[in-house]
């Protein structure tokens, strides 16, 4: 079973919000969509859950043409970034609020939400109101409602962007199995690379309103088809450097280099390079790579890694270094790309040579 | 954004009150509409008229057209003169409302009370209050050496109209503005006094402009009231001292019912109307563009 | 520019019968000119408070704030010379971003030439430069949240600059930015700043020293590498780190540990512990799965995370995040762990016991 959006599309007023998305959503897997705000996330997702209609293009569940089917007649359920609860129903009414809608038997209520509500850690406060509880809670109680309900499709819109860190990081984990074992297609937005990478599957990289690629989501961060895909798919923002190759020579704005191994390969022309943070290394030369001088404007350390931003003759980098390096803003320093995991892209931002070590996915 | 699904079934709740609306304005709307281009003889025959009322009614010249040009300016000076003073003096008590504690409640509910009194009886309440003879303020001012005489004197009888409607309807103000105030974050509060701004700084830099979409409601609704005041003048004054607080509304009344001239009063009650939605209509405009080009 | 002293500050609301009555249990502590602290730790641990506490919007019901050595404890928020760059942004609509930024110096008298000349100094180090003369509230989350940063950095005497959480609504690739100018103007200013976070990510890359805090209590209070490398308490050793520190229950003895009937050799020796709760602690980054050699371990899942891998395994009936190395595949569930016994720790109650060399 599967949702399939066809050349979906949706334009409002002057904007085009949503251009030529297809997409199939099979069950049983989570399905995250990146992006930056704006991006079109909670757009599609409106669409998918027929809050709004397309303006061309079709959806089609298991093959049902389910386009014009407004909200109340599809199976759908959908937690938000804001905690949104009945603020005069208790935490038990909460939760059930869907079932008695759908008018199950009070019994299969009683039984469906003590289920759930023990899932979610909420089986002691069932007889509070949201007021009394914490962000975390108030949460947890939105992500019972929309499990108890079982719907075909439910939709995550970054529903753990409001809580705190660790929180999250429960959440996140204990989030997709809870869905996965009602059977549902699942979907999950995010804003964080991180985020998806954690949360595995499949993942959709939107870019203003555009499918830029989709696949399993460790695939899709190895091998970006394209620079957008990348820059979606990076953080810290990825790196990028413009340059020329002419023979075995590399042209750059910072001087020219002699082509390291793996870009010998590439036909004569400009590229961009894109490289991550942890592709970029300071000190000591690795044999292999590309290196430029450049001034540190500031080193942030993360416990067991560094994280080094470097100004290169006016480009931004930024590297990730393992260990704590407090190197000063305004030392002066050697940036050695490795060109054995760095992304060539051609002047239209195609992908013209995959990094060599991308490891096994 | 709005999560409500679209279905057109709803049109066909709104069916009643479309049928509603149709017989209790509409129909009748059309009978005035009638009446404004005919005239009687009596014994319920009419004859056509032509625009003759609405000709009499636009020239000053003619009794009638005195009159209304004159009751116009009246309403206009009113409500001018009694948003100026609702307005800041309803902001000025939302400011000096407590935010929070016990007294919230008593404050809101006892401002609440002149707006739960019905118009006549507010009027009755100020006709009786104003009286020179017996009146607790009407004597007072009296004994105070202060001429006052709401029946024989305009200034007086004018104060009496304005200061009641403040009375009346401020607390309908200064409640929309605490709305709006109390919507304003602590963090704004919190970083201008560590900016180091005074009381007053704060109000122009943080409270007005935040007040400002409640501001245009409030003074709409004002506005509106206002500019169609009827039952309280009417009670107070009657009109009078002569014509001095005849309203537009008191005037079409007294032609209407008074002098049964339902020829002119329907013409003057159509231009009444239509000068209230225009006037409406151009300060809801107005005021929501230059709310517009102010977040530009 | 100054140094902020904590002399045994504490705060309850309402009356304090025990210890628990405390939103903010009385501490020392010193927070040195110049540098760079965040206060870190989930909701409702007291950071907000204690924030509050050294801005003036708190008074505190027990102890002194001293800011070089003058008692400021009482002393109202627009008189302590500080400045602070709240959650969602504060700006003034109706003004300008210039008058915005120059909106302390007027309010404190000074001349419009000098303001002019300040306000440029401040936009142009937080690259608002093209913005001046545009309309604040037009502008976006980021922009906005620059404007409150230089509305305090535009006083010549200001003594701190405090924030709460002021990246919550900013977009993650916008993050980083921000970020670095922080640390761009700090190290250019030599100003003391307070930063209030539950992420770890951002209390750790922004500060010099970190506050751990957890209930009320300061459990520890140390550089970014003491944390992750030494947690003082088994909830720093949860909190700091993504995925936090394993524990296990264990009975420990001179170098080594009893997990269950699995010995654990230790990289120091400890007395014996046989009172209270014993755990021992590892990082996930010190814990690498194997094929051969190590505790004997169930593998449940392998998770990709991109840059590295990491397996979550059931030793017996403990579950643990362990690193599994790029170049190794698991056939079934049997595999190993082996765990660097320099980065195991020892915890008794909670709190971490020191080795010693025996």
């Amino acid at each position: 079973m599967s949702l399939q959006l066809e050349h979906v599309g949706f334009v409002q007023g002057p904007d085009t919000l949503i251009q030529d998305v297809s997409l199939t959503l099979a069950r049983g897997t989570l399905h995250v969509l990146l992006g930056a705000t704006l991006a079109g996330k909670t757009t599609l997702m409106r669409l998918m859950a027929g809050l709004d209609k397309p303006t061309s293009g079709r959806l089609l569940l298991d093959g049902r043409d389910i386009t014009g089917v407004p909200v109340r007649r599809r199976s759908v359920a959908m937690v938000y970034q804001q905690f949104v609860n009945y603020p005069t129903l208790s935490v038990y009414e909460n939760i059930a609020s869907p079932l008695r809608v759908a008018g199950v038997a009070r019994a299969e209520i009683e039984r469906r939400v003590r289920v759930a509500a023990k899932l979610l850690r909420l089986d002691a406060m069932l007889d509070r109101m949201p007021a009394q509880l914490s962000g975390g809670q108030q949460q947890r109680t939105a992500i019972a409602r929309a499990l108890v309900k079982r719907a075909e499709l439910v939709l995550l819109d970054e529903p753990l962007g409001n809580l705190d860190y660790k929180l999250r990081e429960e959440l996140r984990e204990e989030l997709p199995r809870l869905f996965a074992e009602t059977g549902a297609i699942l979907v999950y937005a995010t804003t964080e690379p991180a985020e998806a990478l954690l949360l595995g599957g499949d993942t959709a990289a939107l870019s203003e309103g555009r499918l830029v690629q989709a696949g399993p989501t460790a695939a899709l961060y190895r091998h970006p088809l394209t620079l957008e895909a990348a820059r979606v798919f990076s953080d810290p923002p990825l790196n990028e450097l413009a340059m020329e190759k002419r023979d075995a020579v590399l042209l750059t704005e910072h001087g020219d280099r002699p082509a390291p191994a793996p870009l010998l390969g590439l036909p004569d022309g400009r590229y961009r390079l894109g490289f991550r943070a942890d592709a970029v290394t300071v000190g000591a030369k690795p044999p292999g790579s590309l290196s430029f001088e450049g001034t540190v404007s500031v080193t942030e350390i993360n416990g067991s890694e560094s994280f080094v931003h470097v100004d290169v003759g006016g480009d931004a980098w930024v590297c990730l270094i393992p260990g704590v390096h407090d190197l000063l803003p305004g030392a002066s320093t050697a940036l050695h790309i490795d060109a054995r995991r760095a992304f060539v892209f051609d002047a239209g931002g195609a992908l013209a040579s995959r990094p060599v070590l991308a490891e096994a996915v | 954004m709005m999560d409500k699904p679209i279905s057109n079934r709803a049109w066909f709740l709104v069916v009643p009150v479309m049928a509603f609306v149709l017989f209790s304005s509409l129909i009748p709307m059309m009978t005035v509409v009638n009446y404004s281009v005919q005239d009687s003889m009596g014994q319920n025959s009419f004859f056509w008229n032509g625009s003759e009322w609405f000709q009499h009614l636009f020239d000053p010249a003619t009794d009638i057209g005195g009159r209304f040009s004159r009751a116009l300016v009246r309403n206009l000076f009113f409500s001018g003169v009694v948003l100026l003073i609702e307005v800041p003096l309803g902001i000025l008590v939302a400011l000096c409302i407590p935010k929070r504690g016990w007294a919230v409640g008593a404050v809101l509910v006892s401002m609440a009370l002149p707006m739960l009194i019905p118009w006549n009886v507010v009027g009755t309440i100020w006709q009786v209050f104003a009286r020179a003879d017996i009146g607790l303020l009407g004597a007072a001012l009296t004994g105070a050496g202060i001429p006052f005489n709401n029946t024989q004197d305009p200034l007086s009888a004018w104060s009496t109209v304005v200061v009641m409607d403040v009375w009346h309807w401020t607390s309908m103000v200064a409640l929309l503005c605490y709305a709006g105030l109390k919507a304003i974050p602590d963090a704004f509060y919190q970083a201008a006094r560590i900016d180091g701004a005074g009381r007053w700084s704060v109000f122009r830099n943080i409270e007005l402009p935040k007040l400002r979409r409640v501001l245009v409601i409030a003074v709409l609704l004002r506005f509106m009231e206002s500019f169609m005041i009827y039952t309280e003048p009417a009670v107070v004054t009657g009109g009078g001292p002569g014509e001095a607080t005849s309203f537009l509304s008191l005037d079409l009344v007294k032609i209407a019912l008074g002098q049964v001239d339902l020829g002119n009063a329907a013409a003057m009650s159509l231009v009444y109307n239509l000068i209230t939605l225009t006037l409406c209509w151009v300060f809801f405009t107005t005021m929501t563009q230059l709310d517009a080009r102010g977040s530009a | 520019m100054a140094t902020v002293t904590l002399d045994g500050i504490g705060h309850a609301y309402g009356r304090a019968q025990t210890e628990a009555d405390y939103a903010l249990k009385p501490l020392h502590h010193v927070w040195e000119q110049g540098r760079a602290y965040a206060l870190l730790g989930p909701s409702g641990c007291g950071k907000t408070t204690l924030l509050n506490i050294i801005s003036g919007l708190v008074i505190p019901s027990h102890g002194r704030l001293l800011f070089d050595g003058r008692d400021m404890t009482r002393v109202p928020t627009e008189r302590r010379n500080i400045a602070q760059v709240f959650q969602f942004p504060v700006v003034y609509d109706t003004m300008t971003v210039a008058e915005n930024l120059g909106f302390p110096l007027r309010n404190r008298g000074m001349d419009r030439r000098q303001t002019a000349a300040r306000v440029g100094e401040v936009a142009a180090m937080l690259g608002l430069v093209p913005d001046l003369n545009r309309r604040a509230r037009g502008l976006t989350a980021d922009a906005k949240q620059k404007i409150s940063l230089g509305r305090g950095l535009v006083r010549p005497d200001v003594a701190a600059v405090l924030f709460d959480e002021p990246l919550t609504v900013i977009d993650p690739a916008l993050k980083w930015e921000l970020r670095s100018k922080l640390k761009a103007v700090h190290r250019a200013l030599d100003l003391l700043m307070i930063y209030v976070t539950h992420d770890q990510t951002e209390a750790l890359t922004f500060a010099d020293q970190v506050m751990v805090m957890n209930e009320g209590r300061v459990l520890q209070v140390g550089t970014p590498a003491e944390l992750f490398e030494a947690p003082a308490h088994t909830f720093v050793g949860y909190f700091i780190g993504s995925p936090g520190m394993n524990l296990l229950p264990a009975q420990v003895e001179g170098r080594e540990a009893a997990v269950d009937r699995h010995r654990v050799p230790l990289g120091a020796a400890y007395p014996a512990l046989a009172d209270g709760r014993v755990q021992i602690g590892i990082r996930p980054e010190y814990a690498t799965l194997s094929r051969t050699g190590g505790l004997p371990v169930q593998v449940q899942r392998i998770e990709d995370l991109g840059r590295r891998r990491l397996a979550r395994v059931m030793l017996g009936a403990h579950p643990l995040v362990v690193t599994a190395p790029p170049d190794l595949s698991v056939n079934g569930a049997e595999a190993f762990v082996r765990l660097d016994p320099a980065s195991l720790h020892v915890f008794a109650d909670d709190r971490r016991v020191p080795g010693g060399a025996a």
